[in-house]
């Protein structure tokens, strides 16, 4: 079959590689008709992660047709339409059973080695590392997926691959970074990176009755889209504008109740040199200096608020401010999306019309062009938001 | 390689400080001249970058490499001598004025300090060498220790362990455990580069749903004994288990081979081993990727193949 392989640096390649198969009794094969570049895939791209090997299949946003199952698979059947949530989970550990999916217990083959780096391994995600399970990605034509049962959404109705296929990853980690934010009707919010992600975290904040969502961004075309499509009430491009000043004032020196870091190390792993407070306002102008954004949140946020952190980190950050941290009673809430507990939902939301997610996608192009497609969407050319490829 | 840590933590230092001042000898080998008090021209100094600060800085990288660490450090007590009757000769002379002369009297005192901290360091990790196999006689044994709680309740938790039979299913060398009867049973295991070896077993003691203990019996190629406790996890969590190995590997290339196997990091080795335990408890049976097909036989992490399926 044909997948879009890690090759190197900035090198991807699609290229023919066996077809899957089944591993696990509980696996299902899963022919792709949808399938997306992750944000987070950047980081894959720009050789940020370790423990990438040449050959790897990338890709953790899918969806399909069932076309095998396993001997001890019992829920899904061939030909079954399903959406495939990104982290793997078994769904009989403690972690899975308290619904926190991206955390379990029994889902990464190589824990040992995802342990030396972070402690204590999360779940195995599709195509993303081997320290995180070296399991094949979804951006090819076909991809097994394991614990069958436990993971894919089962789509009955002829509903567009468009508006179903970000449940696998983004829609839920929007939703989810609002979630987190326990907001209450008249609550403001301030989402930092006008992505995908921080699309759906703007749309969600509003599903779920803030008063006022405020998107930070640079990118005037994504800034457009937030107002236009995800519904923002108001819009800072910190290239023009302070944000720290113009959050004091939409909300007359409360600040906001929540802030959802929707923008994460990005492409970094390890921030840069430590900078002093005035110097930080002027580099947060700067691309690279994405980490910025989660001190700017909590410096931004109200008093007793919540900082809700979507977007992904992947080491350490240095000069966390803790004493303002620990000062002003905030509260963090953050990991990777639990998407399991999300997909049922969200999807009836998409069935209610509360929401349509394919408003993110620019570009849809042939699995083959994946190359062009990463180097675009890293680029931002051609105000490139979301890319979706069919294999 | 069983070193202690504070034998390590000498070795580094002057592993580091070789590196530090072979260095300076190399690029500035005029100014250590004048600080050591000798005679500072091309010869000298020529003399000082190469029979010095390549000699220093070949033994800073020998020292941190970590291989045969011992000769390096014995390289490092002949350089020292070779420095101290030099600094012997700048002292003896009389013609030196007293700057120089007090200088020289300081670099040798350092040196004799340093030469002390090499010996001792060179001794100590002889003396392990030897002991854990270099020179060819028997290892000491190792010890691993890991824990896991399983999100069952205990008696089925203990029933699947003690069943000897299971083992092999999660236990990333063993073969096969075939019971004898009597509590006994055979073990078969595989090391790498595919060594098979094996052992009988017996159970020495037990408490259900409590604790079972083994140990190997006879003429075993690896000696070895078991014990795995259970107990419930506080708050409905399911099950503690407690493993503790001990292994005593024989003398020679096949005791090498087994302490590969575990002697670099034995906890780690338990710790995977339990993870798959878990897995196979909780949801029936080992998890598989791409990078690593080969389910409880997947022991080197570092060495994967590609994410991608296998062909057939």
């Amino acid at each position: 079959m044909r997948a879009n392989t890690w090759m190197g640096k900035t090198h991807v390649e699609v290229q023919n590689v066996p077809d899957p198969k089944i591993l696990n009794s509980h696996d299902a094969i899963v022919k792709i008709s949808s399938t997306a570049i992750c944000g987070s895939d950047l980081h894959l791209y720009n050789g940020f992660i370790p423990t990438m090997r040449k050959g790897d299949i990338l890709g953790h946003e899918f969806m399909g047709e069932v076309v095998e199952t396993g001997s001890s698979v019992r829920k899904l059947k061939v030909g079954d339409r399903v959406v495939v949530p990104f982290p793997i989970a078994c769904g009989h550990c403690s972690a899975c059973q308290r619904g926190l999916t991206s955390v379990c217990q029994n889902s990464n083959p190589n824990a040992g080695m995802a342990e030396k780096i972070m402690g204590r391994s999360p779940s195995g995600i599709f195509g993303y590392s081997h320290m995180l399970g070296g399991f094949a990605g979804g951006q090819a034509e076909y991809a097994r997926v394991p614990f069958a049962d436990i993971g894919p959404i089962k789509i009955e109705d002829g509903i567009p691959d468009e508006q179903v296929l970000f449940l696998s990853d983004i829609l839920p980690t929007g939703y989810m970074g609002a979630d987190m934010c326990d907001i209450t009707p008249g609550d403001v919010v301030a989402v930092w990176g006008a992505g995908p992600v921080g699309q759906f975290a703007i749309a969600s904040a509003l599903l779920l009755g803030a008063e006022r969502v405020i998107a930070i961004d640079r990118f005037p075309y994504r800034l457009e889209m937030a107002k236009e499509k995800a519904g923002a009430t108001d819009l800072i491009n910190y290239e023009e504008v302070s944000v720290l000043e113009t959050l004091e004032d939409l909300t007359a020196g409360r600040g906001p109740d929540a802030c959802i870091d929707a923008v994460g190390m990005e492409s970094h792993i390890d921030v840069g040199p430590l900078h002093a407070y005035d110097r930080a306002k002027q580099m947060v102008r700067a691309e690279t200096d994405r980490p910025h954004a989660l001190r700017e949140a909590i410096m931004a946020c109200a008093n007793g608020g919540v900082v809700s952190v979507i977007g992904v980190y992947g080491g350490f950050v240095d000069k966390f401010p803790m004493g303002p941290f620990m000062n002003r009673s905030l509260r963090m809430r953050t990991g990777q999306c639990h998407v399991h507990r999300y997909m049922a939902p969200l999807l009836e939301r998409i069935r209610a019309g509360q929401i349509d997610p394919s408003f993110v996608i620019t570009h849809q192009m042939s699995l083959e062009d994946a190359p062009r497609g990463y180097q675009m969407f890293r680029d931002k050319k051609d105000n490139c938001e979301k890319i979706v490829l069919s294999p | 390689m069983g070193k202690s840590d504070s034998t390590s933590q000498l070795v580094d230092g002057l592993g580091l400080f070789s590196l530090g001042l072979g260095t300076a000898q190399l690029l500035a080998p005029g100014a250590v001249n004048r600080l050591v008090g000798a005679d500072d021209h091309a010869m000298s100094r020529a003399v000082m970058r190469w029979l010095g600060g390549a000699r220093e800085f070949a033994a800073g990288v020998g020292i941190e490499s970590r291989r045969r660490a011992d000769l390096w450090l014995w390289a490092r007590v002949a350089g020292d001598m070779l420095d101290l009757s030099m600094l012997g000769a700048v002292l003896a002379s009389p013609r030196r004025d007293p700057v120089r002369r007090s200088r020289a009297a300081i670099a040798a005192a350092a040196v004799v300090g340093v030469t002390v901290a090499d010996v001792v360091a060179a001794t100590r990790v002889s003396r392990n060498g030897a002991q854990n196999g270099e020179a060819g006689k028997a290892m000491s044994s190792v010890d691993a220790k890991a824990g896991v709680t399983v999100n069952r309740p205990v008696n089925e938790v203990f029933a699947y362990w003690q069943n000897f039979e299971n083992l092999p299913q999660f236990m990333a060398y063993l073969q096969s455990v075939e019971p004898l009867g009597g509590g006994r049973s055979r073990w078969r295991a595989t090391g790498p580069a595919g060594v098979e070896f094996g052992w009988e077993a017996e159970v020495t003691d037990e408490h259900i749903n409590e604790f079972i203990a083994w140990q190997s019996v006879g003429d075993a190629t690896v000696e070895n004994t078991g014990r795995v406790e259970f107990r419930p996890a506080p708050g409905n969590r399911g099950t503690e288990v407690r493993v503790h190995l001990t292994y005593r590997p024989p003398a020679g290339k096949l005791g090498h081979t087994v302490a590969k196997l575990f002697g670099e990091a034995p906890d780690q080795q338990i710790r995977d081993d339990l993870r798959r335990f878990k897995q196979v408890v909780e949801t029936g049976e080992v998890v598989r990727s791409e990078g690593t097909p080969e389910g409880s036989k997947a022991r080197r992490q570092l060495f994967q193949r590609p994410a991608q399926p296998v062909t057939s």
